[in-house]
């Protein structure tokens, strides 16, 4: 299915949750309504037509110093979907403030969503309401703050950790 | 000094070239500098001239701790584990400029040196370090142990 298709599917089939749609050089997007993100992605999996069985990826952008967005949402997390029998891909995103970083987790639709968001939030500090083991996946438990927030300082030093026991 | 001290010298001295001879590394391989490390125990350049041409992957059997690559933060316990684990006499080489200072990598995951977890012996920089540099870091090292003086 064209990525212009995948987008209109989703359009008709969430209407006003959609919040904006594009595509950049054959990559097509659909920015989805906090709210309605779980079931936009079970729609994706379940949906015969499209049919997307691979969480490709999971992450977020922090765009608190990106030029233009200083107001509005500080964060989005950016699902990429896959279909092997289709052949064809999907970028969904969902905005996220910085004040209620949650975001419901996609663990029970694909199980590699664990790692991903274990990742998210060890580096952005985003979390995942309803994921089953939500520790810092890169990062040792000693470590303070998340690394990957634009307001990290990048010479900051941590702590080093003491010998394992 | 007497005839006691003369003797215990001369001791020192024969231990200290028998152990420069006979350098078991640890190899403690984490990134790119491996490969430079190979290259440097192979044929061509040979680290058996000197000696060091056994490397013992226990640091039970070990003496020297050849600390090669970049470390993390959450790899800093293990080395330090490692590290705790050979007997003495010990000695550590830092080999390239990640392990000497951190490197390029000034950022939240790497160690700034190894020497803030481990004592270092002999530094290493580059990145990475040639065979030739890595060579006379272990003649260096060699001169170390060879004059190093033994608690009896």
């Amino acid at each position: 299915m064209e990525g212009a298709a995948i987008l209109d599917e989703l359009r008709a089939r969430f209407g006003g949750a959609v919040v904006e749609t594009h595509d950049h050089r054959g990559d097509h997007t659909a920015v989805i309504e906090p709210g309605s993100i779980l079931p936009a992605l079970r729609f994706c999996r379940d949906s015969a037509a499209l049919g997307f069985d691979v969480l490709m990826d999971l992450t977020a952008v922090d765009y608190s110093k990106y030029p233009g967005r200083e107001d509005g949402a500080r964060f989005e997390v950016v699902y990429h979907l896959y279909s092997i029998a289709h052949n064809h891909r999907v970028r969904l995103k969902v905005r996220v403030d910085e004040d209620h970083a949650v975001v419901p987790t996609a663990v029970p639709l694909w199980p590699i969503a664990n790692w991903f968001e274990r990742e998210v939030w060890d580096m952005f500090g985003i979390r995942f309401d309803g994921h089953p083991d939500l520790r810092r996946l890169l990062m040792y438990e000693e470590f303070v703050g998340h690394p990957l927030r634009k307001d990290y300082p990048i010479d900051r030093r941590q702590p080093l950790i003491g010998p394992a026991h | 000094m007497g005839v006691g001290s003369f003797f215990t010298s001369k001791l020192d001295e024969a231990i200290g070239w028998a152990r420069k001879y006979s350098i078991f590394q640890y190899p403690f391989v984490t990134a790119c500098c491996g490969m430079e490390y190979m290259a440097t125990a192979c044929s061509h350049y040979d680290v058996d001239r000197f000696g060091a041409g056994l490397p013992r992957f226990s640091p039970r059997q070990a003496d020297v701790l050849f600390v090669v690559g970049t470390i993390s933060h959450k790899m800093a316990p293990v080395l330090k584990r490692i590290y705790d684990q050979m007997t003495e006499p010990k000695w550590v080489v830092a080999f390239g400029v990640c392990t000497c200072t951190g490197g390029f990598y000034d950022n939240y995951a790497t160690v700034q040196g190894i020497d803030t977890i481990i004592p270092v012996d002999v530094y290493i920089p580059g990145c990475p370090p040639r065979p030739e540099s890595v060579l006379d870091g272990l003649m260096k090292l060699q001169d170390k142990i060879a004059t190093q003086v033994q608690r009896y």
